[in-house]
């Protein structure tokens, strides 16, 4: 019998027989009547299903955010998944909670246990905030959380007094019981998963499991897939799980190069080029929610091969190389052949994503230029309508040598090949420009934008791009504005 | 007043609060899910549900003809077929519906029927409707003086025509109902619903039974906005008729595509106007044709467009004034109330004209508006012939012009506009007055029970619903306030319609001033029997008795706590249950001729953006908001702000990001949260101050003087939508950007390269 060991707040919980494809909102609510954990969309993009998960990292709890609709049963395997039922001790609120009536920061209710839920995630990753941007952070944590009756004033005031709360050293339950929590945690480590859910622990033991239900799909954070069960209502009697395999959650420096695993969460990623690069920390703050960038991961973005992104045409732009893994071989390819038409890419049927190769000097060579912009219709957790990169190795270099990747503009994430020959010669000539791009893409209208304005965004981001470049004095963007938060 | 938190707050943070689909699980409950049709126009020429009641799980399918009493579940007029059999006028109009053992059971056998059809036609667009005169209802037009022949003779006019797009509701807790049959095949249904006595009244008459035998219960919303007030109902007899039809439990759930594809949302509008006014800026004559887009069949339309009409003058006096409100027909999802309820459609024409006198005269847009605010003494008689009396407004704007640093602020914007090449910004100060009551006369009433036990503890209910307003918590703060009872001796339980029975919806604002003063009158009532009681008992007089939280003391004597005071009125056989009452005064609107008092009382409000666009994507950021509302005497300021700054933002969404697209086969493309944009935490803005108007009690008589909150601060967000355009104007050779609603990056950069155009 195969068992699902995790702690559901402080009770020990062993599963065996759940189904493969059941979601944790699911689970919590039908199976454990517990019903604060709201579903509001069944596709990550709300956040009232918000639960807090806890893994065991060298030592230390790591706690997590994740939208508990779109995440699998299996994955909680030797985790703590706490709920908004837990939060109070004995009967007093805790903090996250108690801001929140405070502050009034809550009106149909709906919504709140999400918040809560955020909020609190906030408070236990104090380490990572910048407590002279502290709107920042609880808009970086709280932006995947909808809520459609307060304006979010209120809940932003609720948020800063748990956040100023937590900086302050203030503990709870937690916090108290940490060392037994890492304790009953350690015990779980190393179990075996549930019926049908696979979750080797080795790249070894995945292509044997890969051998062994070549139709088992392949997933990571599910953040993606998770909406062929929620939304397509397809079912899965198996499926192969990569995250208990530690050896692609790597994000390091070898040989002149970033290396970053497969595995590698966004969050993660965030969280390492984010301080050495302005442009990718905007764009990766905007990558999703804090919910999902803790889930999804950075071969789940390239494998799915959306036409947007948001990863790919970063990497693409710093000509990055994909390594496709089977059991017998390896291959590196440039991660722009990687991709070949809508949703299709050159990955065989027996081959994992497992690592993400650029040059380091990309990031810290002090002539080199790298330029990310984003364009959506709103600013948190939203797709791009166009995402555009530039990057210019050296600009002391004349002619400019640049490299360009868009998303959003083709059926695939795309290099403007057209326009880095032409900018290598008139680089300042928007004729030739646009011309350029109307060679390089032809996009399509849907419900994002249409073609219209997607052509014409693409042109006048080069505009941008040579803008910042001359005149670096004035803001041409929005949030480079600076905003007085009194 | 203290300002109470909402009455759940605790639950809501720890969860606790149970919403329908929380309820426990009966032992037999059972799911459904609704098969709706796959063209948006045409007949159905076959239904094979073979497959689908062979798939796993299913217990019971059903069709039109299935239906025992009324198919047609429509509101006011009929065209709301429960269950359609023969022509499919939307995409998603129910055909069929499923019961089966889970969720998704039922889910996946709706994808296995086979239907096919005889298309037809599809009108999608309203310039084809109205070139076809395609309508769900006539026309209603309403005029004064001659707006025509003063049109006709202007020196200064100017003409131009807008879209406003719909908005979805968006209410975080989709639609749901949950039904139990009882012993004499009755049901008792459990629903998120603004409207129970409607959807009592519809479930009984498609099961064919009395309206007694139905119970239906609304403990609170997760958000209704408009979109529970006749949407609701559909999942209600749903479940009802398979309750009754397998005596089970039944959850008639919708998910989140379903209810965006299948549910009614704000209308489209399609406005045009021709204006006249003096150099100084004063409208000496408008007409206006404002085109609603009202999808498959009429629903709430009739009233909403004439709450359009009604509210195309905002807060200004139009001396010769034509409005012609029209509502055509498409084949779509039939379009129904959002909080304003046609009002903001109707007022932002009002406010685009403003904004283009202004352009075209070179004047701070501020002060056109001031020019032309309705008057006291003369100029303040409304299109429809309302006099408009204690008028905030201008006081309003004088204060938060003041507060708001607006004129400074203006000049700081032109500077920074003469300098920065890529980033533009614009400000703009935009009033708002809401005419507040049902126009259809009928609604406005309001119906309450108290019953005082011996424990000195209150159990109140009234008609009204919580959707996370707040009403439960301003009404047991009326009752407290009338009995002296502390608000934590209040117990108000879920609206029920065996309770407090002919309810109207929980919408036009209404909900505090008609159920807050029917249990005002209620607690009245049962005061005076105290009183009386004690007077008789005690040998005292009535002016010698205090009543407060405590009990009551009576002057140079005992003191009895409200445990004994309920105790001794009970052993006098004194009757402790006492119901209240309410209907609106002195409202009424003949709307032959197109003239009235449809409105006790106008809500007022202003608001001050300033935002920023990026001229090369049309990406644009609200930076900064003033707002001053006026609220009358605020029976709980924090209840207030947090409906004045949710009303906000919910404008702003509808008014930016919000963008509803249908293909040209009339299929929803934005249906769901990734593709349909509400704003998110990074789209408040980073100054947000919002104050009540102080020392402005309602000069009509509501309750406690306070004055309807619910609606009109979301049209405060018409400011940000004028500062938009003053930032693209800011970019203009020559003409005033044509901005249509929502102003979208999309939508934004289209409007810069027009008017860069001379």
């Amino acid at each position: 019998m195969r068992v699902l060991r995790f702690l559901l707040n402080n009770i020990l919980i062993e599963e065996s027989g759940l189904p493969p494809d059941m979601t944790v909102l699911d689970y919590l609510r039908e199976r454990k009547r517990l019903t604060g954990s709201k579903e509001g969309c069944a596709s990550g993009d709300c956040g009232a299903c918000t639960v807090v998960v806890v893994s065991l990292k060298n030592g230390q709890l790591q706690y997590a955010s994740i939208n508990s609709c779109i995440a699998l049963m299996g994955d909680l395997q030797g985790r703590q998944l706490i709920t908004v039922e837990h939060l109070a001790d004995d009967g007093k609120l805790h903090c996250s909670q108690q801001a929140m009536v405070d502050h009034h920061g809550s009106q149909c209710g709906f919504c709140t246990p999400g918040f809560v839920m955020s909020i609190f995630a906030l408070t236990k990753n104090t380490v990572s905030i910048d407590s002279q941007h502290k709107r920042k952070s609880i808009e970086h944590y709280l932006g995947g959380n909808l809520c459609r009756c307060t304006g979010y004033r209120p809940i932003i005031d609720a948020a800063s007094t748990a956040l100023d709360w937590a900086l302050a050293g203030n503990t709870d339950q937690f916090s108290e019981n940490r060392a037994a929590t890492i304790q009953q945690l350690q015990a779980l480590e190393a179990e075996v998963d549930t019926t049908g859910f696979h979750r080797p622990t080795t790249l070894d033991a995945l292509f044997q499991c890969k051998a062994q239900y070549p139709d088992a799909p392949v997933v990571a954070g599910c953040t993606d897939f998770s909406l062929e069960i929620t939304q397509r209502l397809k079912q899965y009697p198996q499926v192969i799980s990569l995250s208990g395999i530690n050896e692609l959650g790597f994000i390091e420096q070898r040989n002149g190069q970033w290396c970053i695993g497969a595995g590698c969460s966004i969050a993660a990623l965030l969280s390492t080029l984010g301080p050495l690069n302005a442009d990718i920390a905007d764009m990766l703050y905007r990558y999703g929610s804090t919910q999902v960038r803790n889930s999804a991961t950075v071969g789940g973005n390239i494998g799915n091969a959306s036409p947007v992104g948001d990863l790919p045409p970063l990497f693409i732009a710093l000509q990055a190389d994909v390594v496709l893994r089977s059991a017998a071989a390896e291959r590196v390819i440039k991660l722009e052949s990687f991709f070949q038409d809508y949703k299709k890419t050159v990955l065989q049927a027996d081959e994992i994503i497992s690592e993400i190769r650029f040059d380091s000097s990309a990031l810290d060579c002090e002539h080199s230029v790298l330029k990310i912009y984003k364009i959506s219709k709103r600013i948190d957790d939203d797709i791009s309508s166009v995402c555009a990169v530039f990057y210019c190795p050296n600009t002391t270099v004349k002619p400019m040598v640049l490299t360009a990747a868009f998303g959003g503009m083709a059926a695939i994430p795309k290099r403007a090949l057209e326009l880095e020959r032409v900018v290598s010669a008139s680089p300042e000539n928007m004729q030739l420009i646009g011309d350029a791009l109307d060679k390089d893409f032809q996009p399509i209208s849907d419900a994002r934008a249409s073609a219209g304005y997607r052509i014409t965004v693409a042109k006048n981001l080069y505009r941008k791009f040579l803008l910042e470049l001359k005149d670096t004095q004035a803001a041409h963007r929005l949030h480079h504005l600076e905003i007085d938060h009194a | 007043m203290p300002e109470l938190t909402h009455e759940s707050a605790v639950k809501h943070v720890t969860g606790a609060a149970v919403y329908v689909d929380d309820l426990p699980q009966a032992v037999e409950q059972n799911y459904v899910a609704i098969g709706g049709s796959e063209i948006a126009h045409g007949s159905i020429t076959n239904i094979d549900l073979t497959e689908v009641a062979a798939s796993d799980g299913v217990v019971d399918v059903i069709v039109a003809s299935d239906i025992p009493g009324h198919v047609d579940i429509g509101p006011v007029f009929s065209g709301d077929p429960l269950l359609t059999s023969d022509k499919v006028e939307f995409v998603g109009q129910a055909i069929f519906a499923v019961l089966a053992i889970t969720q998704g059971q039922a889910r996946r056998a709706v994808s296995k029927a086979q239907i096919q059809y005889t298309p037809q036609n599809a009108v999608l667009d309203v310039l084809v409707a109205q070139k076809e005169n395609i309508t769900v209802r006539p026309p209603h037009t309403m005029q004064r003086g001659d707006a025509a022949a003063t049109l006709k003779n202007a020196e200064h006019k100017l003409s131009g025509q807008f879209f406003v797009g719909g908005q979805e509701h968006f209410y975080l807790e989709g639609q749901v109902a949950r039904a139990e049959m009882d012993e004499d095949g009755g049901v008792i249904v459990r629903s998120s619903n603004q409207n129970p006595t409607e959807a009592q009244k519809l479930v009984a008459e498609v099961l064919g039974i009395a309206m007694h035998a139905v119970v239906v219960e609304t403990r609170r919303m997760g958000g209704g906005f408009g979109g529970k007030e006749t949407q609701a109902n559909a999942c209600c007899c749903f479940a009802a008729l398979f309750a009754v039809r397998n005596r089970c439990a039944v959850v008639c759930r919708l998910s989140r595509r379903d209810d965006m594809t299948t549910t009614g949302k704000r209308h489209p509008f399609f406005n045009t106007y021709d204006v006249c006014f003096s150099k100084e800026g004063a409208i000496e004559g408008i007409q206006y044709e404002l085109n609603s887009v009202c999808g498959a069949s009429p629903d709430l339309s009739d009233a909403i467009v004439d709450r359009a009409m009604f509210h195309s003058d905002n807060a200004y006096y139009l001396p010769n004034v034509h409005i012609t409100g029209n509502r055509y027909k498409t084949h779509t999802v039939s379009h129904t109330a959002f909080r304003g309820f046609g009002g903001p459609q109707g007022m932002l024409a009002i406010e685009a004209v403003i904004d283009e006198i202004a352009f075209a005269l070179k004047m701070d847009p501020l002060d056109v508006r001031k020019r032309n605010f309705y008057g006291e003494q003369t100029g303040h008689v409304t299109p429809y012939y309302q006099q408009v009396t204690h008028f905030t407004v201008p006081r309003i704007v004088d204060e938060l012009e003041r507060s708001s640093d607006y004129r400074n602020r203006r000049e700081a914007i032109e500077l920074f506009n003469k300098k920065n090449t890529t980033l533009k910004k614009g400000i703009a100060l935009t009033p708002v007055k809401f005419g507040i009551s049902f126009t259809a006369t009928h609604l406005n009433q309001g119906g309450a029970v108290l019953h005082l036990y011996t424990d000195g503890t209150i159990h109140l209910n009234h008609g009204g619903t919580e959707m996370g307003q707040g009403l439960f918590t301003k009404v047991a703060q009326i009752v407290s306030a009338e009995l002296g009872i502390p608000v934590s001796d209040i117990k108000n339980s879920a609206t029920r319609t065996d309770k407090v029975p002919n309810t109207s919806p929980t919408a036009a604002s209404s909900g505090t001033d008609i159920n807050g003063m029917a249990a005002y009158n209620a607690a009245s009532t049962l005061k005076q029997r105290l009183v009386d009681h004690l007077c008789e008992v005690k040998q005292c007089d009535a002016s010698q008795l205090g009543f407060g939280p405590d009990g009551v003391s009576i002057e140079g004597g005992e003191s009895l706590s409200w445990a004994q005071l309920a105790t001794s009125a009970y052993f006098a056989r004194v009757s402790l249950s006492a119901q209240g009452f309410y209907k609106t005064p002195e409202i009424y609107y003949d709307r032959e001729n197109a003239r009235g008092r449809p409105f006790l009382y106008y809500a007022n409000g202003a608001a001050v953006s300033e935002v920023v666009i990026d001229t090369l994507t049309g990406e644009y950021k609200l930076l900064v908001v003033d707002i001053l509302h006026d609220v009358g005497n605020s029976i709980n300021p924090a209840i207030d702000i947090g409906q004045i700054e949710g009303g906000f933002i919910q404008g702003v969404g509808w008014l930016t990001s919000e963008e509803l697209k249908w293909d040209n086969n009339g299929r929803l493309l934005t249906d769901g949260p990734a593709t349909y944009k509400i704003p998110a935490i990074g789209d408040a803005p980073a100054k947000f101050n919002v104050s009540l108007l102080s020392d402005s009690p309602n000069a009509e008589n509501t309750v406690m003087r306070s004055k309807a909150v619910g609606e009109p601060p979301l049209m405060l967000a018409m400011s940000v939508w004028s500062a938009i355009r003053q930032a693209i104007a800011s970019c203009s050779v020559g003409s005033f950007p044509c901005l249509n609603a929502p102003a979208t990056p999309e939508e934004i950069l289209r409007c810069l390269q027009e008017v860069a155009e001379p």
